[in-house]
């Protein structure tokens, strides 16, 4: 059998290589940054420190996202000791310049040069993303260096019991939208007898506009597995599934490569760290269904099946996969976990609001000067994480609406400038948390169009399963297309505001219980748009 | 090594065709064991070596895991990545998630449609591209996103989208010549 990883003989000698090198130059190579031109930046800094003779000195290192995608490639050179400096655009030139102008001449690359003192920066609080753009993901040395994989170390010598009220003491809420307490679902999984029970990692990430637990796994895919690791001991699970989306190949890559690392290392697999737990994990794809989000949709998915929803009770937590108890986290929820293990239940509460502890991911996107991955204590109002995080609109544009919690959200106006981003602020708003996607739309975007494209989403996407989703988000989306095409009438508007009632009420699961919300939110919100286009009067201003 | 039950299954029905690509599936059904929960992964495996799931393909997976030929095409019509139709030699996917439809996305689609003659959603006549969209690719930071051929391609506009698909095309053209006078 595979001998057992000594963690604190990694981390050693993991620093010890690290301090061997004056600078470590770190590439972002994730998805984002690779495709505005990353992998020749980094091939040219590696170029370029061989060419100085310089390989022994300086280390480059890919890493995962940096956040301010919207920037990229980035680049972060970070002296021993010293002041790091970050790079925005690198092109090979540029790259070459960091080796040979930054590093060996100590010369300041002005335009290039990223000002980490920008809000977008220092308002952020990262603890699922602390490893994301600092750490090379493909090595489990570099996640063990961060003091990974130690918070299983201590749970195993902890009372499943114990570890559940640590996480209950946290008030950790699940990130896959709905906000459950996570203590909670735990302690209904680990008191179901069953000779076997499942945890799923549910990394399906459907919301069509947000990329927060792609980069967890993609960044960070330890950090994922440990959280698996440790939800799985405090319940009882002795196997596990981490429910991937197909159009993340990558993360799918990185956690197979993790698991494979991991089992070798003792820290999953049979008797981990020579415990009695062991833990089986297999990844399953998924295949472009928005439903296999929901987690009765996503077991019969795992299954093989088509994936529709069933009714809930049963719980999955009573009645999951093959009919065992099964508990579904989401991928972000997990990766909190880690760090409230080492670092105690009231640091976790040192953070966000006192219903809504901790931090939470945001994709910022759409029309705001800085875009990309964010993670900010909860609570931090819509105006600091639009007009401070993202810098506002580009262009002159003015900031009109901030969408959240995609096809299930609604819409936010800029009025609720004020309101703390938590669970229960953004219901009262009329909207969600969600996952975790925020965009930002500026004064030329139409938002009955808005509502329009998100129903046409919805009826796409509902699996057919209940009528009143399958024809009534249908329904909604042919009174909206005849509503933005100047061609509607009040008796459609009518209509429209009764099916939101009617489909959020009586429909099966919790995709045709929030399609409505879009609708919802803007005829609240923005109703004068709907009646101004009653009278075949523009909405929004073009496009510029 | 003993022949164990599952060997000898995909022996004995071993696509009679003799098609090299079957041989790929059947090393993937022998590593899912031939379980008939693994349908999803085993339908990813078929669409990639394949490039689209022809009757033919279903009806040898329907076999292979002893499943009603209808449950195969029931669960594979149902999820969206999966396609029957063979795709042309390049894919473009123009995505249409909500990031990249606030910044003009579908303007980028009807254009390019319209600039190389591709209907959205179907393939050239001469087979050579195929125009997809896609709901986010997880790159909204760089909205709009285009993935050709798996790459993905941030800040599209149509002009910059058609400009290098007819470079692609220029490409290969001049490269088929060259090999046609060589
Ligand atoms: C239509 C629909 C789509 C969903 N999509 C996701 C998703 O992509 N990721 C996710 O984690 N949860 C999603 N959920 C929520 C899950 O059903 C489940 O509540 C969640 O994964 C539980 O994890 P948590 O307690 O850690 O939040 C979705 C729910 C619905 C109704
Ligand atoms: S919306 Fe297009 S990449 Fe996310």
């Amino acid at each position: 059998m595979a001998k057992v990883i000594d963690l604190d003989d990694v981390a050693v000698q993991e620093a010890e290589a690290r301090s061997r090198y004056r600078w470590r130059v770190k590439v972002c190579s994730s998805t984002a940054c690779d495709a505005s031109g990353a992998g020749p930046a980094r091939r040219a800094v590696e170029h370029s420190v061989e060419e100085q003779g310089l390989e022994h000195d300086v280390q480059v290192v890919p890493t995962g996202c940096m956040g301010l995608c919207s920037a990229g490639p980035l680049v972060r050179a970070e002296p021993r000791g010293g002041q790091a400096t970050m790079f925005q655009q690198v092109d090979p030139q540029v790259g070459a310049d960091i080796v040979e102008r930054h590093v060996v001449g100590r010369e300041d690359l002005s335009q290039h040069q990223l000002d980490e003192n920008l809000p977008f920066f220092t308002r952020q609080e990262r603890v699922v993303l602390s490893n994301a753009g600092r750490i090379d993901p493909e090595r489990i040395e570099d996640y063990v260096a961060e003091d990974g994989y130690r918070a299983l170390v201590t749970a195993l010598r902890m009372r499943p019991r114990g570890l559940i009220e640590t996480i209950e003491a946290s008030g950790l809420r699940g990130r896959g939208g709905a906000g459950y307490p996570t203590a909670k679902k735990w302690a209904m999984l680990h008191d179901a007898e069953s000779d076997q029970k499942y945890v799923v990692a549910n990394g399906d990430e459907g919301d069509p506009g947000a990329f927060m637990d792609r980069a967890v796994m993609e960044d960070d895919p330890h950090r994922v597995l440990e959280g698996v690791a440790l939800a799985a001991y405090a319940t009882g699970a002795s196997k596990a599934f981490l429910y991937v989306r197909a159009e993340y190949p990558r993360a799918i890559k990185r956690l197979e490569q993790a698991i494979r690392t991991a089992k070798r290392q003792r820290l999953l697999g049979k008797n981990i760290l020579e415990s009695d737990f062991s833990l089986d994990v297999e990844i399953r794809t998924g295949a472009g269904a928005f439903v296999c989000g929901e987690e009765t949709a996503l077991l019969a998915s795992i299954e093989g099946q088509r994936g529709q929803p069933r009714m809930r009770p049963p719980y999955p937590t009573e009645r999951g996969l093959y009919g065992k108890p099964t508990m579904i986290n989401n991928v972000e929820t997990l990766a909190n976990l880690p760090d409230i293990i080492r670092r105690g239940p009231e640091w976790f509460r040192g953070m966000g609001t006192r219903v809504s502890p901790g931090t939470k991911v945001f994709a910022l996107a759409g029309s705001l000067q800085h875009s990309g991955l964010i993670e900010v204590p909860m609570g931090l109002t819509l105006g600091e994480i639009i007009e401070e995080i993202g810098g506002g609109c580009p262009n002159g544009r003015t900031f009109k609406a901030a969408q959240t919690g995609g096809p299930s959200g609604g819409c936010v106006p800029a009025s609720f400038r004020d309101l703390p981003v938590d669970f229960e602020s953004l219901r009262q708003a009329g909207s969600i948390m969600g996952s975790g996607g925020l965009i930002a739309m500026d004064d030329s975007v139409s938002m009955p169009e808005v509502a329009r494209f998100y129903m046409d989403f919805s009826q796409d996407e509902s699996c057919g399963k209940c009528a009143p989703c399958r024809v009534g988000t249908l329904e909604m989306h042919r009174l909206l297309e005849r509503i933005c095409a100047g061609a509607g009438t009040e008796r459609d508007l009518a209509l429209l505001e009764q099916l939101t009632r009617t489909v959020r009420e009586t429909s099966l699961c919790g995709l045709g219980q929030s399609a409505p919300n879009p609708v919802a939110s803007t005829l609240e919100h923005f109703r004068d748009e709907y009646t101004a286009l009653l009278r075949n009067e523009p909405v929004g201003v073009a496009h510029g | 090594m003993a022949a164990t039950a599952t060997d000898s299954r995909a022996q004995q029905d071993a696509h009679p065709s003799g098609d090299e690509r079957f041989a790929l599936l059947d090393k993937a059904l022998k590593r899912a064991r031939f379980e008939q929960d693994q349908l999803v992964e085993l339908l990813h495996t078929a669409q990639e070596v394949f490039g689209y799931l022809s009757n033919d393909v279903l009806i040898y997976l329907a076999r292979q895991l002893r499943l009603p030929p209808s449950r195969v095409l029931g669960v594979a019509s149902f999820y969206h990545l999966f396609t029957f139709e063979a795709p042309g030699d390049h894919i473009c996917t123009v995505c249409l998630g909500t990031a990249c439809y606030v910044k003009g996305a579908e303007e980028v689609v009807e254009g390019t449609a319209q600039a190389l003659g591709v209907p959205a959603g179907q393939t050239s006549d001469d087979g050579r591209l195929t125009l997809w969209t896609a709901r986010c690719v997880g790159s909204c930071g760089l909205a709009p996103v285009v993935v050709f051929d798996g790459t993905v391609l941030g800040k599209q506009t149509t002009d910059e989208l058609v400009t290098h698909i007819r470079e692609v095309f220029a490409a290969e053209d001049a490269a088929a010549e060259e090999e046609e006078a060589g």
